[in-house]
């Protein structure tokens, strides 16, 4: 049994239909990532997972049970975790607040954890007490990615962790990700950087116009001329 | 994307600016000094921005979480002070709980019972509210300008309903008028004014550490912040939507029997008039920044006091207009807004 299944997902906004039945599934402890043109649907796959978007068709199922359109405070619950792509901390709060409503739906003793989290995270050790309005734009991509750690997901869902950060910053951000990986954590990553974000992962899905598009292992879709040429500028 | 508004807006911001107000203050304490302007008024002119603030916070909190100009606020403010009327000149007489003059204040025990009872009203009917109406906007998902109409539209009818009660004379809580504090300067303070003062610092405080001490609190901040990482961390935010209601509604509910020690008379218009100056003091102060409008509110209290010195106080309101179309032309977001 897969972690995570997606099966048929048929979502959008208001008239728009968006998703014309998507599938997916990721393995416990596994990278997936989803690559495909703008507007095809990426982020509204994840939203729709994360119920921030109601699916009007078809069934998410985590860990064997179904959480279809269940409410994101609810979603939260079951051990999954999301990074939005943009708006993902909250700027008016200091970045240890910001790690406490991580842990929001904690009811024990989460400063362990916390340290576990600054241990990993020395930049933002040191800035604590810092409104998190003031950090750099790929502090802010990690202090998103610790707030999300805080629960100690079984799976991450990550929309384009890389997306508006400086070149520099988009390494240490994937060997970040790598590393959270290695530690246990299944991660569905939406990526516009399709090279490095596949030669991470396991699994790769090709989206395009809402459809399920190509599958394959991580190395092969990059590998594959059709996608070279469409999706990866080659 | 539905994020709730831009990510300037922050409920409890950093001190600096506040150096200008200071400033300002303290050249109006020097010209005091050479009795250009006289302290009385700028004393008193703090215990009416002492008021307005805690108008004005519920303002703000209203506008950080739910995104829309409430203007039903100071009717808000208006039954509230009726309720407590009900309570002070009804209810508790008819239990044999009725005395006034205590200690140097003008009322008596009795408000210390009916001011939570009020509050506890006030609550129950925002709430109220918001879930006959607002929530059902809201789950249609309309903007705020229909949100903002449909507060005015309850603002006229709460208004319409304290005069279908009440009838629209003049009244006043059980009192007995006190002797004035004398201070030097020329200075008089009603003795009423301290407990306002009192009160409100006390409330502000209380407010202060529930924000930033308590988890409720901090997940308010939050959903004020991103609502949508709000749900995403965990955060049901309709709870939290009630608690913003309750938080203003009871600040509100405060703030009108204040007012209504203050002015020493209850009328049916009088929260609606002070609607203006509780805007004035949240853009005084920068949208959805609750520091912003505590500081807000005391310089516009003490400017409408002031200018009464040389202007009819009927034309306080054309006062605070002038400070609140200066601000947004010199400092669009505020004394404490953020730039972009």
């Amino acid at each position: 049994m897969s972690l995570l299944t997606v099966s048929n997902i048929v979502a959008g906004y208001g008239e728009t239909e968006i998703l014309h039945g998507v599938s997916i599934a990721i393995e416990e402890g596994h990278i997936v990532t989803i690559i495909g043109p703008n507007g095809s649907g990426k982020s509204t796959l994840l939203k729709a997972i994360f119920g921030l978007v109601k699916p009007r068709e078809g069934q998410v199922l985590f860990q064997g049970k179904d959480i279809t359109g269940h409410a994101p405070e609810t979603v939260v619950r079951r051990g999954l975790c999301y990074v939005p792509q943009s708006s993902n901390i909250f700027p008016s709060l200091s970045i240890n607040e910001n790690l406490e409503m991580g842990a929001f739906i904690r009811t024990d003793d989460f400063r362990q954890r916390l340290e576990e989290i600054y241990l990993l995270f020395p930049d933002l050790a040191g800035r604590r007490k810092d409104r998190a309005g003031t950090l750099s734009g790929g502090q802010r991509q990690m202090l998103a990615l610790a707030r999300a750690l805080m629960l100690d997901p079984a799976l991450l869902l990550l929309d384009e962790p890389s997306a508006g950060l400086a070149p520099s910053m988009v390494g240490s951000v994937f060997e970040k990700i790598l590393g959270i990986n290695r530690a246990g954590v299944a991660i569905l990553l939406v990526e516009q950087n399709a090279k490095e974000a596949l030669q991470l992962s396991s699994w790769g899905y090709v989206l395009a116009s809402g459809q399920n598009q190509l599958e394959d292992r991580g190395e092969n879709l990059l590998s594959n001329p059709d996608v070279t040429r469409l999706y990866l500028g080659g | 994307m539905t994020t709730s508004g831009p990510q300037t807006q922050r409920l409890i911001p950093k001190w600096s600016a506040g150096y200008s107000v200071v400033a300002g203050f303290l050249i109006l304490l020097v010209l005091g000094l050479f009795s250009i302007v006289k302290m009385e008024l700028v004393v008193n002119g703090l215990f009416l921005g002492a008021i307005i603030a805690l108008g004005a916070i519920g303002l703000s909190l209203i506008y950080g979480i739910l995104n829309f100009a409430h203007l039903a606020q100071g009717d808000f403010m208006t039954l509230g002070a009726y309720i407590a009327l009900f309570f002070l000149g009804t209810l508790l007489p008819g239990m044999g709980l009725e005395s006034s003059g205590l200690g140097p204040f003008t009322f008596g025990y009795p408000v210390f019972i009916a001011l939570p009872l009020t509050i506890l009203a006030m609550v129950a009917i925002a709430i109220g509210l918001d879930v006959l109406i607002y929530r059902r906007l809201r789950r249609r998902g309309v903007g705020r300008v229909v949100l903002a109409m449909t507060s005015l539209g309850l603002a006229i009818g709460l208004r319409g309903i304290v005069q279908v009660i009440w009838g629209g004379d003049t009244y006043q809580y059980p009192r007995l008028s006190k002797a004035f504090y004398q201070l030097p300067m020329g200075i008089r303070i009603p003795p009423d004014n301290l407990f306002i003062g009192v009160l409100a610092i006390v409330l502000v405080v209380v407010l202060y550490l529930f924000l930033t001490r308590t988890k409720l609190g901090k997940a308010m901040r939050a959903t004020s912040d991103n609502m949508d990482l709000a749900r995403v961390s965990g955060i049901n935010t309709e709870n939290i939507i009630k608690w913003t209601w309750a938080l203003s509604a009871g600040l509100a509910a405060t703030a009108g029997v204040l007012l209504a020690i203050f002015q020493a008379q209850l009328l049916p218009i009088m929260g609606w008039r002070l609607l203006i100056l509780l805007f004035a003091s949240v853009i005084l102060g920068g949208i959805g920044n609750l520091y912003g409008a505590l500081v807000g509110a005391l310089v516009i209290g003490v400017a409408a006091e002031v200018s009464t010195q040389w202007l009819n106080p009927a034309y306080k309101i054309v006062i605070v207009f002038v400070i609140m179309i200066a601000t947004l032309l010199i400092r669009p977001k505020g004394i404490f807004g953020v730039k972009d």
